[in-house]
């Protein structure tokens, strides 16, 4: 899109005005800053506008002068995303939904809430847990994120392991459609009639539609929760218990591995009785009835010990088992207490080649001259290597960049994948060739073209750069951001 | 458009506004898990008034990215300066020093007109700088309530042709006591003597919330606590979150000199914005010479007056109060002090009191300092929002810590319709304790020397 110049500038920006109101409007330089990241700080992309709209209909209005105007438009929640996938990487128009985050309406009987886009995925759970239920996925970023980031994404989480990601909890969503149309895909029913477009929607990464009501179930608490936290002097002895819990049949509703880097930043952070000099610890959760629960419990301390650690406890109450949780929670931005930035990868691979990976994601790093944290959802082989580098000294973003692109090929080599839950957004674009053919991404295209006519709808994410986000058809080659600095190149 | 590298020139040179190091915005990583704990991002859902787009804002301004610009400054001037940021941020950014540098950076370059400036020399400057001033301020200011002609100036409307944020203040004008005598320069402990402490008896405190004060002596009193109160002056807390860095740090300077002459063990603060704020003047005075070990030894000395107290059971005797209340934490207790659990140890223990949870306890009720005065329509929001949640309790009083919150709830309240008091936590224990009985401490009338003065000697 051409720059636009002040007067047409001004003249959107009233035209903006009158749909959004007086105040729902950004266009200072200053202010537009502020957004030109999201939670991976390696991106960075500026917009013409943020607006903030409180409906449906300000959304469509929107998106309808985003089309005639030719104006790419993106939707953006709480910013905490991990792939630059709300970043307006083209300009024009960001739609911040943080104004549409209320609580609609809880079914308790069905098991339902409908509920708006920007609300935080935590205050769902606050929302509903006086009366004993709570939404599931959660995402380590849950205390901030927002149910329409999850969508976009399909996030993960801990509990993904037992519980599924958010696609497996949403029923049904009200979507603004990239041409201004408001639909509803799916509905409040379980088994949805014709077409699973709910099911398509989420995970499109924002370039499907805005999605502006979500109806997503809600599950009552579990009778009983029993968090379990095992010590290792080795990292392979950790690894080995992971597949030594599933292998004997248990279904842990998480567990979760923390390196030692990384129980070093989160003890500073909030001092949760990991210990400081453990090469790794799992964080193991069972829940489920009260009944067989400690049995539960039992065998898989037992798995953890045949496997070599050192020391294997259940969390005594509440309050150590939540210190617990909030260290593994927190972890990325503890990284802030050892790292002036980090970059955080999100490969998936088979949990049996946990080791060698690991093994190999060290190797990488270290040849970069740089350090790495893990903190993963071992359970289901979803690895997050954290490169930790300094952006102020010159090479070093680079020398991340390339030890990220080694990785995610190592990833997809041992047969896994490049995203678990961060999403492709921009950062990983680029790296989708190494998963799928070009008859693959030439599908997914179509798919989004139907959707998506025009691309303007958060055009430059998930497939790989290329001339026009619209075109349909095979992949065409053109070099990314990255490679034309310099910064990196293509395998 | 998307830029993968970073387009500042690499740097290595110390950030800094005014003078005040702003590093610690490197320490910030961007994961955004402040967002949804930011009074006003959650108000106002925009990133420029969330901690990290602050952040981001600041460190950009010190890089030299932007200038202050108008939008900057009222992002940067709608920070509460509450820190609920920092209870929540994994990575340790010390948020309040950074926005302390920038508010200092804003009024060195937007002093504004000279009726700001001397508004702020008259507060700043001769009000919190002199006891006696203030003094005499809050004499005069009594005598405007006392005469009626405060209610004269009210309903004849005269307020609104006051300039800038007076009206406000005149609004907030809590009814100012007659016996504004400054606490006794020693109340001798009760029983067997445990330890010598002096209190901060606070410049606005002191004239406002004398009752506050009284009422701590004496429970410290009840508690084995020799309490000492040396004549002082403000600690500087109030200029140094307005930006006005010089005098704060002058204040303090003095206010380490003045406790360190008591020879106190134990400097014990009731207001949580000036117990914050002595913490830190280890980071303040840091760049002073000869001061930054001075002061880093006497903030290990400061304890908020729930931590100090905390530290043991209470004595008894403690007679029931059978009421039900709920416990607004204020900011700079929870947040700038990391205190949540101890004033509820302290209130659990005494007989009868019921303490139910007040949701939302620690967000910030929009006193925050002066900040209902210089930004009163979202301190009216964030008031709002606190006096709901305080109705949700349904509990007959609300007990907090701090006098800014204890005028802010009330007046809250008070506009509600809700007949429902706020008192301080040492106001609660105090009740307790004169309702028990068998203190030799007088009960509200400052205990002079002559009756004790051979305790007095023999603490000495």
């Amino acid at each position: 899109m051409a720059t636009l110049t002040l007067d047409r500038k001004s003249a959107l920006r009233r035209e903006l005005e009158a749909i959004v109101g007086r105040g729902g409007v950004l266009s200072e330089p200053d202010e537009l800053l502020v957004y030109e990241s999201d939670g991976l700080t390696l991106f960075r992309a500026l917009a013409d506008f943020v607006v903030f709209p409180t409906s449906a209909e300000h959304v469509a209005a929107l998106v309808r002068v985003a089309q005639r105007e030719g104006m790419p438009f993106v939707a953006r929640g709480a910013g905490t995303g991990l792939s630059g996938g709300c970043l307006p990487s083209e300009g024009g128009l960001v739609i911040s939904l943080m104004r549409m985050n209320r609580v609609l309406e809880v079914d308790y009987d069905n098991q339902l809430a409908v509920v708006e886009p920007g609300l935080v995925n935590l205050h769902l759970s606050w929302a509903v847990g006086p009366h004993g239920y709570y939404y599931a996925p959660d995402p380590s970023s849950q205390q901030a994120c927002t149910i329409g980031g999850n969508i976009a994404n399909n996030s993960g989480g801990p509990h993904t392991l037992k519980y599924g990601v958010t696609v497996n909890h949403v029923l049904g969503l009200e979507v603004v459609m990239p041409d201004g149309e408001i639909v509803w895909l799916g509905g409040k029913t379980r088994d949805a009639l014709g077409y699973d477009l709910a099911g398509v929607f989420v995970g499109s990464e924002g370039t499907f539609g805005i999605a502006t009501k979500i109806v997503v179930r809600i599950l009552r608490k579990p009778q009983a929760v029993k968090t379990v936290l095992a010590v290792f002097d080795q990292i392979e002895q950790a690894s080995a218990a992971v597949s030594a819990i599933i292998a004997r049949g248990l279904v842990p509703a998480a567990v979760e591995m923390i390196d030692q880097l990384t129980i070093q930043a989160v003890e500073d952070a909030f001092g949760c009785g990991y210990p400081r000099d453990a090469a790794a610890a799992l964080l193991i959760e069972v829940d489920g009835l009260r009944a067989g629960i400690e049995a539960q419990c039992e065998r898989i301390v037992d798995a953890c010990r045949q496997s070599g650690a050192r020391e294997v406890r259940a969390a005594a109450d509440e309050a150590e088992r939540q210190l617990l949780w909030k260290g593994r929670k927190s972890a990325f931005g503890a990284y802030g207490r050892v790292s002036p930035a980090y970059m955080v990868m999100d490969g998936v691979i088979p949990r049996t080649k946990l080791p060698y990976v690991l093994g190999r994601v060290n190797e990488i790093v270290a040849a970069q001259g740089l350090r790495v944290g893990n903190v993963f959802h071992a359970g289901d082989g979803n690895l997050h290597p954290n490169i930790l580098y300094d952006p102020r000294k010159p090479g070093e973003e680079a020398r991340v960049v390339a030890a990220g692109a080694e990785i995610m090929k190592i990833c997809a080599e041992v047969g896994g994948s490049i995203s678990g839950e961060h999403g492709i957004g921009l950062e990983k674009s680029d790296f989708m060739p190494f998963i799928f053919s070009a008859a693959d991404l030439a599908f997914m295209q179509r798919l989004k073209t139907a959707f998506n006519p025009t691309g303007l709808c958060n055009p430059g994410k998930v497939f790989p750069t290329r001339k026009s986000c619209g075109e349909a058809g095979p992949v065409a080659y053109r070099p990314h951001p990255i490679e034309e600095r310099g910064l990196a190149q293509r395998f | 458009m998307t830029h993968a590298t970073s387009d500042t020139p690499a740097s290595t040179s110390p950030l800094a506004l005014h003078g005040l190091s702003v590093e610690g915005v490197n320490q910030c990583v961007h994961c955004g898990l402040c967002l949804a704990y930011c009074p006003t991002f959650s108000e106002l859902g925009t990133e420029m008034d969330s901690p990290r787009g602050r952040i981001f804002l600041i460190k950009s301004l010190a890089e030299g990215r932007i200038g202050l610009s108008d939008p900057t400054v009222e992002h940067l001037s709608l920070c509460l300066d509450c820190r609920a940021c920092e209870t929540v941020c994994p990575a340790g950014v010390p948020y309040g020093r950074l926005i302390e540098a920038a508010k200092a950076e804003i009024e060195r370059q937007r002093p504004g007109g000279a009726a700001r400036r001397a508004f702020r020399w008259l507060n700043f400057g001769m009000l919190l700088g002199s006891p006696r001033v203030l003094r005499a301020a809050a004499a005069g200011l009594h005598f405007y309530q006392a005469s009626g002609l405060q209610r004269l100036v009210r309903r004849s409307g005269l307020t609104r042709l006051l300039p800038g944020t007076l009206p406000a203040w005149e609004a907030l004008l809590p009814p100012l006591p007659a016996d504004r005598a400054p606490l006794a320069p020693l109340t001798p402990a009760v029983g067997a003597r445990r330890a010598r402490v002096a209190m901060l008896t606070g410049c606005v405190q002191s004239v406002v919330f004398g009752a506050h004060n009284r009422a701590t002596a004496r429970v410290l009193a009840r508690n084995g606590c020799d309490v000492l109160a040396p004549p002082q002056g403000c600690c500087g807390a109030l200029n140094a979150h307005g930006g006005d860095h010089a005098r704060a740090v002058e204040m303090a300077k003095r206010t380490i000199e003045t406790f360190e002459a008591a020879g106190a063990e134990t400097v014990v603060v009731n207001t949580s914005g000036c117990g914050a704020h002595m913490k830190a003047y280890g980071a303040l005075l840091a760049s002073e010479p000869g001061w930054a070990e001075r002061a880093a030894r006497f903030a290990r000395t400061v304890q908020d007056i729930s931590e100090f107290l905390a530290q043991a059971p209470l004595r008894g005797p403690l007679a029931p109060v059978p009421m039900t209340v709920t416990y607004h934490d204020p900011c700079h207790v929870v947040h700038g002090q990391k205190i949540r659990r101890q004033p509820r140890e302290l209130l659990a223990q005494i007989p009868a009191l019921r303490v139910v949870d007040l949701p939302e306890s620690d967000w910030c009720c929009g006193s925050a300092g002066i900040y209902n005065l210089t930004q009163p329509e979202m301190a009216d929001r964030l008031l709002r929002r606190k006096v709901r949640n305080v109705e949700s309790t349904k509990a007959e009083a609300v007990v907090t810590a701090n006098p800014g919150c204890i005028l802010q709830i009330q007046a809250g309240l008070r506009a509600a319709g809700r007949d429902v008091p706020v008192l301080h936590l040492v106001e609660i224990l105090d009740k307790a304790y004169t309702s028990a009985g068998g203190s030799t401490v007088p009960s509200d009338a400052s205990p002079r020397i002559d009756g004790g003065g051979k305790v007095a000697a023999r603490a000495r």
